[in-house]
C-alpha cells in the first residue's frame, strides 16, 4: 500500500519537474484539483494577513475608540466597529493571526506527538503498545470540546493554555492513524534485516519507519488545522479561550456581539465569515492533500 | 439611622418617573391573574437564604418567604424606609438606649403546610442566622455581631437585645435574604432540609423546579397583606447569558430581567418595542475597584498606585463607557446617591477623579518615572463573568495603554478567580468589587480597610484603621460625613489602596405589561413579587 | 459469536476506568472548589470554619484516594451519588436534562441524514461535474461554518425577520416542554439548534457517503455488474449502495454519541438545558460529582455505541470475521 504510493508520489514529482516553471504546476494543479487549489488560494491570503497585518492596517487593534461604538459599516470603518469602537477589519485582520498562530502550533505539535508515539507504539509492539493504545482508547472516547473545556478549566484560559487543550485530544487521533500504517511496515523484512544488522532503535525508526508513514502523517496533519481553528473559536466564544483584548475571531463573537446583534448585526457577522472562511480554505486544502497521498481515494 | 438619615435620602430611582409609558403606572388599579415569566441568568446553589449570597437564589425563591422587615415596596429606593412584612404597625423604635427591640407579629400567618407562625418561628429563624450551632452555615453572621439575644416572650411578640446600640441593625434585619423559617421543620428536619425545601409564608406556594429550565410558582391565597399577590402565579425561566435575555424579553418569551441590563441594550429595546417597552433606571450599590497587590513589586509604591487611579478618565467612561456596561455613576467609597457620599466638587479633589485627564496622566507618568517604572507592565487579573468584569476591564487596560502603561488580561472563571485573590495572591492588580444589598455606607465601607476579610490588597494601614473607629464612634451626622471623606481621601487618593471604577447603574426594561414592579438601587431588594401585577 | 462479544465488552472496562482516573484528577487540579463558590462567590467575605465544615458534608476532606474509591464503587455500584452543587441526586440531574439532549440529537440526525444520503450518491455518481463540486462545496462549507455562529444567525434572522413580516418580533422558546406536552412549543424550539447542528452533521456524512459509494464502485463486483451490462440505477440501488452504507451508519453512529454531549456551544445559543450546558455550568461550579458522572456518561454512550457499530459490522459484512 505505501510502496504504491510512493511510486505514486515520485511519479507526481518527476511529472512536476519535466515542465518547465511554476506556472505550469499551478495550471495542473488547477486543472487537476480546482478545490484544492481554491482552498490553497485562501489559506494563502490567510497567512498572508495574519504575517503582514501591521502593514496592511495602521490601526491598533486593541484601541478603544468609545466615541465611535457599534458604528456601521462605511467608508470610516471599512465593517464598521464594535462596543468598544474598535474597526473590525483591523481585529478580523489580527484575529488571522491568532487563528493561524493556534492552528499552526496545535496541528503541528499534536501530529509529530502522534507521529512519534505511533511508530513507537508499532515498533516496540508487546506491552508499551497495549498501554499506548489503551490510553489512546481512553482519550478517543471524549468528545473533542469536552476533553478542550475539562483541560481549561484546569489550566485556565488564555492562548498557552487552549493551544494545550487542542492538541491533547489530536495526538492519540494522528497516532492511531500512524501505527496502522507503520505495523505494515514493520512486517517488511528489511526493518528485521536492518535490526539483525545491529543498528539501534532510533536509526530504524528515524530512516525506515518514520519516511514511509509521512503520507497519513501530512493527511493528519492539514485536517488539524481546521480542526483546531474552530475549537480555538468554540473556547474563546465560550470566554475560555483567548481574552480580551487581544483580537481573536471566536471571542469577537461573543458578548457585545450578540447582545446588540440585532441593532449592530455587523459584528455578529463578520468574525463568522472570517472563521467559515479560513476553516473552509484549510480543509479543501487538506482533502486536497489526503487525494494527492492517499492512493486509496486518489482516483477520485 | 432612619431619623437621622431621612433628611439625606434623595429620590434614587432616577427612572422611577424617567420610565417611558410608566407613569401612570401608580395611579391605575391592579387587575388580577395571569401568570408572570421572567428571567434569571445565574443558578442558585441552594433555597437556603440563610446561606446563600447569590440573587440567583433571591430572584427566585424570595416569593415563598416573608421577612420581619423589609424596605418599603412602594419606595424601595430610599435607604432608610423600612416597613413590617410579618411585624404588626411600623418598625419599632428601639428602647433602653437604643438596645431593645421589641416586635409584635401580625395574627392569623400561616405557613403553606398550613400551620401558625408564632414568635417561635421567628426567634428560631434569627437564631438559625446570628447563632448557628456548631456546624451549621450562615453568610450573614456577621452582620448582627451586636445582637446578644432574641427572646420570644408571648406568642406574638420577639425581643431583640442588643449589646450597643447600633444604627446598622435594622438595615442588617431588612437584608432579604433573612427567610422566615418554620421551627416545626427545624426541629423536624434539621438545618439543611431549607436548602432543598421550601415551606415559607410568602405571596406564593412552591410548585416545581426543573433544575437549569424554570422554577414555578403559584399564588398562595393566605397571603397576610390582604388582597395580594395580584398574580396566578410566576415562573423564573434561566437564562444562559444576558444576549438571550434580552432577545426573551424582545421576542415576549419573558416580561422581565430583574439584575440590569446596559444602554445600548434597552435603547435597543425601546426602539424594537416602543411603548410596549417600560424602562426603570437607579443607581446601585455596586462598584468595581482596581486592587493593587501590595506585596508584589512595584505596587508597594504609593507613586505606582496612585498612577494607576490617575490614568483612569472617570468622567469620559462615565459618558461612553456607560453605554454598553452596566455601570455610570462617578463616585467615592460610599454609594453616590446617599447623604454620605462625596459631591462632585469634593471628589475632583481625589487624585484620578479631576477633569483634566491630560494633566493627569502627565501627573501619572511624572510618578511612574520617579518610582523607576516609566512605561508600567503588568497584568489586570479579572474574573470570567462579561457584564460589567470583563467590559470594564478592556476599558481600563485601554485606559492605562493611554496613559503608556502597557497592561495584559488573565481572566479566570469564578472559582479560580477568588482562589487567586485568597489564596495564592499572585496578581499584580486585579479587579474586585464591593456589591451590598440593603445601602448601608458605614458597613459597606469596610471593604478598604486591610483587615476587611473581603480585602485583598494585603496591606496595613493602620491610620485608615483609626479613621474608621472614628467614624464608628461617632453618633453625629455631619462629624461623620467629614470623617468619611478623610477616610476616603486617605483610601483613594493619599495612599490609592484601591481604584473605584464607576458605579453600577441598574437598568431595568421590561414589558410594560408588568406593573406594580419598582426599582431598588439593588438586585437583591424588592424581589418578593406581591405588588406585581399583569395589564393584559 | 458469543466469545468475541464478551471479549469486546471487558475490552471496555479499561477504557472506563481510564477516563474515570483521568476526570477524577483532573478536575482536582484545579484551584479553589464548590464550598468556595457557594459561599464566597457573590464577593462576601466568608468564614474558613464555614468553608470547612460545607468540604466536610460533602466529603471534600477525605483522602483523594478514599474520594476516587468512593467515586469508582458508587459507579459501579450504580450509585451515581448527589449533586455537590444543588444536592439533588445524579440521576434525577441528569435525567431532567437527557431527554432534551437525545430529542435535539435524534433531530439532528434526521436532518442529516435527509441531507446527507441523496447528496452524498448524487456527487458519486456525477463525480467531478459541476453537481459534484457544488455538493462539495455544500458539505465543506458545513464542516467549516461554527455551528454556534449559524445559531446566532438563525436567531437574528428570526428576529428580525418577524418584525419585518409580522410586525412583532417572535423568538423561539427557551424554556423546553416535552413533545408528548406541547409538540408544537417543543418542535418550534428545537427544530432550529436541529438545524444548525445537523447541517455540520449532514456535511461529514454526505463525503463518507461519497467517497464510501465511490470505492465500491469500483469493486470488482461491481466492475462485472457493469460489464454484464446492467444499468447504472440498478447497479447503485441494488449492489453498491448496500455495501457503501456500512461506513456511512458507522461515521452516523459516533456523530450521534458524540451529539449527546458534545452539543456544548449550540445549547449555549439557543438557551437548551441539555447535557453539555450542564457539563459547562458543573465545571464551572466546581462540582465533581457531577462533571465525574457526566462525563462517565457521555464516555460510556461513546464506547457502547462503538461496540455496538463493530457488532453490526461483523454481521452484516461477511468479509470480517470475529477472532
Amino acid at each position: 500500500m505505501t510502496t504504491v504510493s510512493e511510486v505514486q508520489v515520485e511519479a507526481e514529482i518527476e511529472d512536476l519537474s519535466k515542465r518547465s516553471s511554476v506556472l505550469d504546476a499551478v495550471i495542473t494543479m488547477l486543472r487537476k484539483q480546482p478545490l484544492a487549489s481554491f482552498g490553497a488560494a485562501i489559506v494563502l491570503a490567510m497567512i498572508f494577513m495574519a504575517v503582514f497585518a501591521d502593514i496592511l492596517t495602521s490601526i491598533d487593534p486593541e484601541e478603544n475608540n468609545l466615541e465611535f461604538m457599534l458604528e456601521a459599516p462605511g467608508e470610516a470603518f471599512f465593517l464598521g466597529t464594535d462596543q468598544f469602537g474598535r474597526d473590525l477589519l483591523t481585529r478580523i485582520i489580527y484575529g488571522a493571526r491568532t487563528a493561524l498562530f493556534v492552528g499552526f502550533t496545535c496541528a503541528i505539535i499534536g501530529s509529530t506527538l502522534g507521529l512519534v508515539l505511533g511508530v513507537a507504539s508499532a515498533y516496540f509492539g508487546g506491552l508499551f503498545d497495549l498501554i499506548i493504545q489503551r490510553v489512546v482508547d481512553v482519550i478517543m472516547a471524549f468528545p473533542l470540546i469536552i476533553l478542550a473545556l475539562a483541560v481549561v478549566a484546569t489550566l485556565g484560559p488564555g492562548v498557552e493554555n487552549v493551544i494545550i487543550a487542542i492538541t491533547i485530544p489530536f495526538v492519540p487521533q494522528c497516532a492511531r492513524v500512524v501505527r496502522s500504517n507503520a505495523l505494515a511496515i514493520r512486517e517488511i523484512p528489511y526493518v528485521d534485516a536492518a535490526r539483525a544488522l545491529g543498528f539501534s532503535h532510533m536509526r530504524i525508526i528515524l530512516r525506515h519507519m518514520v519516511p514511509n508513514v509521512m503520507a497519513p502523517f501530512l493527511i493528519m496533519l492539514t485536517s488539524f488545522l481546521g480542526q483546531a481553528i474552530l475549537l480555538e473559536a468554540s473556547l474563546s466564544y465560550l470566554g475560555m479561550g483567548v481574552q480580551e483584548p487581544t483580537a481573536a475571531w471566536g471571542l469577537m463573537l461573543q458578548g457585545g456581539a450578540e447582545e446588540y446583534a440585532e441593532s449592530a448585526p455587523w459584528v455578529a457577522i463578520w468574525p463568522g465569515v472570517a472563521i467559515s472562511l479560513a476553516v473552509f480554505g484549510f480543509n479543501l486544502f487538506g482533502d486536497g492533500v489526503r487525494d494527492t497521498l492517499d492512493p486509496k481515494l486518489r482516483s477520485q | 439611622m432612619k431619623n437621622t438619615y431621612s433628611k439625606f435620602a434623595v429620590s434614587l430611582a432616577v427612572g422611577a418617573g424617567l420610565a417611558l409609558g410608566a407613569s401612570a403606572a401608580n395611579a391605575e388599579t391592579p387587575k388580577s391573574g395571569g401568570v408572570l415569566e421572567f428571567v434569571v441568568p445565574g443558578k442558585a446553589p441552594s433555597y437556603d437564604g440563610h446561606i446563600e449570597t447569590t440573587y440567583a437564589m433571591v430572584h427566585r425563591v424570595r416569593p415563598f418567604y416573608s421577612l420581619l422587615i423589609r424596605v418599603n415596596p412602594d419606595n424601595p429606593s430610599d435607604p432608610s424606609d423600612f416597613v413590617c412584612d410579618l411585624c404588626d404597625g411600623s418598625v419599632p423604635e428601639p428602647t433602653e438606649g437604643g438596645t431593645k427591640y421589641t416586635f409584635k407579629l401580625l395574627p392569623g400567618v400561616k405557613f403553606h403546610d398550613g400551620t401558625d407562625l408564632t414568635s417561635e418561628d421567628v426567634k428560631a429563624t434569627y437564631d438559625k442566622i446570628i447563632f448557628p450551632p456548631e456546624g451549621v452555615a450562615s453568610a450573614r453572621k456577621s452582620f448582627f455581631k451586636a445582637v446578644e439575644s432574641v427572646t420570644a416572650p408571648d406568642e406574638s411578640t420577639v425581643i431583640f437585645k442588643l449589646k450597643f446600640p447600633t444604627g446598622s441593625f435594622i438595615p442588617a434585619l431588612a437584608t432579604p435574604f433573612n427567610f422566615v423559617y418554620s421551627k416545626d421543620d427545624l426541629d423536624a428536619h434539621g438545618y439543611t432540609w431549607h436548602k432543598s425545601n421550601i415551606n415559607g409564608s410568602g405571596a406564593y406556594k412552591f410548585v416545581q423546579h426543573q433544575k437549569g429550565a424554570f422554577l414555578e410558582g403559584v399564588k398562595n391565597p393566605d397571603y397576610h397583606h390582604a388582597g395580594k399577590p395580584y398574580l396566578d402565579g410566576f415562573k423564573a425561566i434561566t437564562s444562559a447569558k444576558m444576549a438571550l435575555s434580552i432577545q426573551a424579553i424582545r421576542g415576549n418569551r419573558a416580561a422581565a430581567e430583574f439584575r440590569g441590563f446596559p444602554p445600548k441594550a434597552r435603547d435597543d429595546l425601546v426602539k424594537a418595542l416602543g411603548k410596549k417597552i417600560t424602562v426603570q433606571e437607579s443607581d446601585w450599590n455596586c462598584v468595581l475597584l482596581a486592587t493593587p497587590n501590595h506585596k508584589i513589586k512595584p505596587f508597594d509604591d504609593t507613586r505606582v498606585r496612585q498612577a494607576l487611579t490617575l490614568g483612569l478618565d472617570r468622567w469620559s467612561g462615565s459618558k461612553y463607557l456607560s453605554r454598553i456596561a452596566i455601570v455610570k455613576t462617578v463616585g467615592g467609597v460610599v454609594f453616590p446617591s446617599h447623604g454620605l457620599a462625596a459631591t462632585k466638587e469634593e471628589l475632583v479633589k481625589l487624585k484620578g477623579y479631576g477633569t483634566d485627564i491630560k494633566a493627569a496622566r502627565a501627573e501619572a507618568n511624572a510618578l511612574l518615572k520617579e518610582a523607576g517604572v516609566p512605561g508600567l507592565e503588568f497584568t489586570l487579573h479579572n474574573r470570567g463573568v462579561d457584564q460589567p468584569y470583563k467590559v470594564v476591564g478592556t476599558w481600563m487596560i485601554d485606559q492605562w495603554k493611554k496613559t503608556g502603561m502597557e497592561v495584559k488580561q488573565q481572566v479566570n472563571p469564578t472559582p479560580v478567580f477568588y482562589d487567586v485573590l485568597r489564596k495564592k495572591k499572585t496578581f499584580d492588580v486585579s479587579l474586585d468589587f464591593n456589591c451590598q444589598s440593603v445601602i448601608n455606607p458605614i458597613a459597606d465601607i469596610t471593604k478598604f480597610l486591610g483587615s476587611a476579610g473581603n480585602n485583598y490588597g494585603s496591606y496595613e494601614d493602620k491610620v485608615l484603621e483609626d479613621s474608621y473607629n472614628k467614624i464608628l464612634q461617632s453618633g453625629d451626622v455631619a462629624e461623620q460625613r467629614r470623617l468619611i471623606r478623610e477616610y476616603e481621601t486617605r483610601a483613594l487618593s493619599d495612599e490609592a489602596r484601591m481604584m473605584i471604577s464607576l458605579w453600577w447603574y441598574k437598568i431595568n426594561p421590561h414589558r410594560s405589561y408588568m406593573k406594580g414592579w419598582k426599582i431598588a438601587p439593588s438586585h437583591y431588594l424588592n424581589q418578593h413579587l406581591d405588588n406585581v401585577w399583569l395589564d393584559l | 459469536m458469543i466469545k468475541y462479544l464478551i471479549k469486546r465488552l471487558i475490552l471496555l472496562l479499561p477504557t472506563l476506568l481510564g477516563a474515570a482516573v483521568l476526570v477524577f484528577f483532573l478536575l482536582r487540579l484545579v484551584p479553589g472548589d464548590v464550598c468556595e463558590i457557594r459561599l464566597a462567590g457573590t464577593g462576601l467575605y466568608a468564614d474558613p470554619a464555614e468553608i470547612a465544615l460545607c468540604r466536610k458534608d460533602l466529603g471534600l476532606d477525605q483522602h483523594i484516594f478514599v474520594q476516587f474509591l468512593d467515586f469508582i464503587w458508587g459507579y459501579a455500584t450504580f450509585d451515581l451519588g448527589k449533586s455537590m452543587w444543588t444536592g439533588a441526586p445524579i440521576t434525577h440531574e441528569i435525567g431532567l436534562r437527557f431527554h432534551l439532549s437525545l430529542q435535539v440529537a435524534i433531530m439532528a440526525t434526521t436532518v442529516a441524514v435527509l441531507i446527507a444520503i441523496p447528496f452524498g450518491i448524487i456527487s458519486a455518481v456525477k463525480q467531478n461535474t459541476w453537481i459534484d463540486y457544488v455538493v462539495r462545496g455544500f458539505s465543506i462549507a458545513g464542516i467549516a461554518m461554527p455551528s454556534f455562529w449559524l445559531g446566532i444567525l438563525i436567531i437574528l434572522g428570526l428576529l428580525i425577520g418577524t418584525q419585518e413580516i409580522l410586525g412583532e418580533p417572535w423568538m423561539p422558546p427557551i424554556e423546553f416542554k416535552p413533545i408528548w406536552e406541547d409538540p408544537v412549543w417543543n418542535i418550534s424550539q428545537l427544530i432550529w439548534p436541529a438545524v444548525a447542528t445537523g447541517y455540520r452533521y449532514s456535511a461529514v456524512a454526505t463525503r463518507m457517503t461519497r467517497s464510501a459509494l465511490l470505492e465500491v464502485l469500483r469493486e470488482d463486483y461491481v466492475r462485472t455488474a457493469r460489464a454484464k451490462g446492467l444499468l447504472e440505477k440498478v447497479i447503485i440501488n441494488r449492489h453498491a449502495l448496500k455495501n457503501a452504507l456500512l461506513p456511512v451508519v458507522t461515521i452516523i453512529s459516533i456523530e450521534f454519541a458524540f451529539l449527546m454531549g458534545g452539543l456544548v456551544v449550540t445549547e449555549q445559543v439557543f438557551n437548551l438545558n441539555g447535557l453539555g450546558r450542564l457539563f459547562v455550568e458543573s465545571v464551572g461550579a466546581q462540582d465533581f460529582n457531577m462533571t465525574q458522572q457526566l462525563v462517565m456518561l457521555v464516555v460510556l454512550i461513546f464506547v457502547l455505541t462503538n461496540f455496538f457499530v463493530d457488532i453490526l459490522y461483523a454481521w452484516l459484512d461477511p468479509r470480517i470475521r470475529y477472532s
